[in-house]
């Protein structure tokens, strides 16, 4: 069997730009502040969550590609490059073939909006410039083209639990020998039309937006291993989100007093029994779909680099596709 | 377990095709495609969908779908809130299906690749919320078929299937890498059986946006024309069950084709131009021979990306000739966009099939309306119905983004 472990992890998140910033809030387990967002041609404002202005604008952005880049692909590449860390100079310089997934639900969504507004008011006169930011690959793309990557790069498009599939697909590539390492990112953006959306499905919830990244090689020579990834058990008829729910939990061992669970919150119920501590991201973070995901395992490999915990069970029980978790384990190599 | 699979890669499988579902502007269903492709057909007509009265370009290939969908294990009810690019996707998925013989099964995935899934509905919700932002009648039901995973949870269910499901975007390569990462699960034994595909509708947003970047031509597209001006829209989606030969010689499978291999690059120059020497492009081409164990000599036929942009066909003429060299001036290609326009995410999966008519009917699609062909072609382009000896097909996909990918195909005798 071809062992896979996690070198790297990046996220930008309500919480600030980096790891730390994201660790920090989940630590004093308090829901950030929530910050209104104007509905046009609507009195009361939407409620969310944004990922705050950093305190000195990132260098990357200087970049040709990522000057007119939206928020989700600025994100994608922050949390790329934390996660890449000192192999960025491997990929650039051609040394290490590099892997890439962007996850995300609702993709580069504010240029989509403004595109599709432009249309709508004069579509002789859309802009050339803003279309091609609303493709879903577009962060992808910009990724690669940012480091050089001439790999393989797939953006893939579900629910939550996309970013687990986004695992488990960067783990039969670098077996494949498809790539030296692989990053998957999972990330969504902030736009009032998303927000709008989301509160007619979750009237409670505060949409946010963000980024998460791993960086997974097949090298052991780091402090965490990817452990497993359950099937993904999709909601039908037949199949229903509970049902689902608790396939996914019988794939996972039911974990020990010194274990860490990281849940999505919607699944809470099935993890009653659950004997060590939990981290629940959404409820400090807010509603951000596939970027969410990405800071549950964030979160757990962090915890487990921390020697916080010696596992991690990661659960997602997804918006409106699937059930799927996975588990994070301390390397005694 | 997604992972650590429950058995070790072999890489020894051989990956066959058993059933293929089609719609276009041709029609909907194998037979109407293949007579239609044969022929080179021109599928293009004005505009009917939306207003393009404001447009520079007015013309495209628009399905006439039919009014009633196929039977499946749908409710009236469900049907009735399907859309446009569902309503494609489970025409070609109803005749893949059929024609593999396959059953519903508890583990059986679906790979799918589309740019925009049911965008027409996005939109609809975009403009009630914009322009009636009081009113939200229909609108939780047009997010939720909107998105790309409800199209594919849609094909699970009307055949009484489970998963697991994974869609790509990656933009109009999205139907290659579709069929590529299907291909990849059979052959390293992670699968036995694979659903796979793509598909994509016309949308006023999509169509506007080319617009924008005046990549449209005002008159039907001409691909590899030396005076060619643009690229053609058109709509349609294409379904392929997949399965390990051993699966399909177990079952007495009749097998359409089988998949040689598959490779994928990124170009990096930049969001939406190639880089001129087709570099990323020639990376695909040589990832899928080398997987495939085919040399540029062994293939008869290249159904091109050739979108008829003037970059595209220059740089995917420049990649063709450097991969296949002395060997260009005698391999036929040809972009059946010339029929059907440019599909996006249903592209790659609909040239698939074609391929596969063509290998089972030994006989090569025609650009009938090219003109004088681009001097950078060194390869013949196919622009008369012609029967031919073919056993090995490549096809090509190149997207926005940089997004890559060849796939290789060859007869079953």
């Amino acid at each position: 069997m071809s062992r896979i472990f996690v070198h790297g992890i990046g996220a930008v998140s309500p919480a600030g730009w980096g790891v730390p910033a994201l660790s920090e809030a989940l630590k004093n387990g308090e829901p950030l502040p929530v910050q209104n967002l104007p509905r046009p041609g609507w009195e009361k404002p939407l409620c969310i969550r944004a990922v705050p202005v950093p305190s000195a604008r990132p260098a990357f952005l200087a970049h040709p590609r990522l000057r007119r880049a939206g928020a989700m692909a600025q994100h994608t590449v922050a949390a790329v490059l934390e996660a890449l860390g000192d192999d960025v100079v491997r990929v650039r310089s051609g040394e290490l073939r590099l892997g890439v997934i962007v996850c995300t639900m609702v993709g580069g969504m504010t240029y989509t909006r403004r595109f599709y507004e432009e249309v709508l008011r004069e579509p002789a006169t859309a802009s050339p410039l803003i279309f091609p930011e609303t493709v879903f690959n577009a962060a992808a793309s910009h990724v690669s083209a940012f480091l050089g990557a001439k790999e393989i790069n797939y953006t893939l498009v579900g629910d939550d639990g996309t970013f687990l599939q986004g695992l488990a697909l960067a783990a039969a590539w670098l077996a494949n020998d498809r790539a030296d390492g692989c990053v998957i990112v999972g990330a969504e953006e902030v736009d009032w039309i998303v927000a709008d959306a989301v509160r007619l499905f979750q009237p409670r919830a505060v949409y946010s937006g963000g980024a998460g990244a791993l960086y997974l090689k097949m090298d052991a020579d780091s402090e965490v291993e990817l452990a497993a990834i359950t099937d993904s058990f999709i909601f039908t008829k037949e199949q229903t989100r509970a049902k689902a729910a608790a396939r996914m939990k019988s794939q996972l061992p039911a974990g020990s007093t010194n274990e860490l669970l990281c849940d999505g919150g919607a699944d809470s119920m099935i993890w009653s029994n659950w004997p060590g501590r939990r981290l629940t991201p959404k409820t400090i973070l807010g509603e951000a779909f596939v970027a969410t995901a990405a800071w549950q395992c964030v979160s757990a490999c962090q915890a487990i680099s921390q020697n916080e915990s010696p596992a991690a069970n990661v659960s997602v029980v997804g918006a409106n596709q699937q059930a799927i978790g996975a588990r994070f384990v301390a390397n005694n190599l | 377990m997604l992972f650590p699979p429950s058995n070790q890669f072999d890489f020894a499988n051989r990956v066959v095709v058993t059933g293929a579902g089609i719609i276009t502007a041709l029609g909907a269903g194998w037979d109407i495609n293949a007579a239609g492709f044969r022929a080179g057909k021109s599928a293009f007509r004005p505009v009917t969908l939306f207003d393009v009265s404001r447009q520079r370009t007015k013309i495209a290939a628009e399905i006439d779908l039919p009014e009633n969908l196929p039977p499946t294990l749908l409710s009236e009810k469900h049907q009735r809130r399907l859309d446009r690019s569902a309503r494609m996707l489970l025409f070609a998925a109803r005749e893949a299906w059929t024609q593999s013989g396959w059953q519903p099964e508890e583990n059986l995935p679906v790979v799918l690749g589309t740019t925009s899934g049911e965008m027409s509905l996005g939109q609809d919700y975009l403009r009630q919320a914009i322009g009636a932002p009081g009113s939200f009648k229909g609108q939780p039901t047009r997010i939720a078929y909107y998105q790309v995973q409800r199209q594919a949870l849609d094909v699970c269910e009307a055949f009484g299937f489970q998963g697991p499901i994974l869609i790509i975007a990656n933009a109009c390569a999205s139907g290659s890498n579709a069929i590529g990462h299907a291909w990849e699960l059979l052959r390293t034994g992670r699968a036995e059986k694979v659903l796979t595909g793509g598909y994509d509708a016309l949308c006023h947003l999509t169509f506007a946006g080319f617009d924008s970047l005046q990549a449209l031509a005002p008159t039907p597209c001409r691909p590899f024309d030396a005076e060619r001006n643009g690229l053609t829209l058109g709509e349609g989606a294409a379904v392929l069950t997949l399965e390990t030969l051993a699966s399909a010689q177990q079952r007495g499978a009749e097998i359409v084709g089988e998949i040689l291999g598959y490779g994928a690059s990124t170009d990096v120059h930049h969001l939406t131009q190639p880089h001129p020497e087709g570099d990323a492009a020639l990376a695909a081409m040589n990832a899928a021979c080398t997987v495939a164990g085919v040399t540029p000599e062994q293939v008869d036929y290249i159904n091109a990306h050739g979108t008829a942009t003037p970059q595209n066909d220059a740089t995917e003429a420049v990649a063709i000739n450097r991969w296949a060299g002395e060997h260009a001036r005698k391999l036929p290609v040809s972009s059946i966009k010339a029929s059907i326009g440019h599909l996006l995410g249903a592209a790659g999966a609909v040239e698939a099939v074609t391929c596969l008519m063509a290998l089972r009917g030994q006989w090569l699609p025609p650009e009938i309306a090219l003109g004088k062909v681009d001097p950078a072609c060194r390869f013949p382009v196919v622009r008369e119905p012609m029967d031919k000896k073919i056993d090995v097909a490549l096809s090509n996909s190149f997207g926005f983004g940089g997004a890559n990918a060849t796939l290789i195909f060859r007869r079953w005798a």
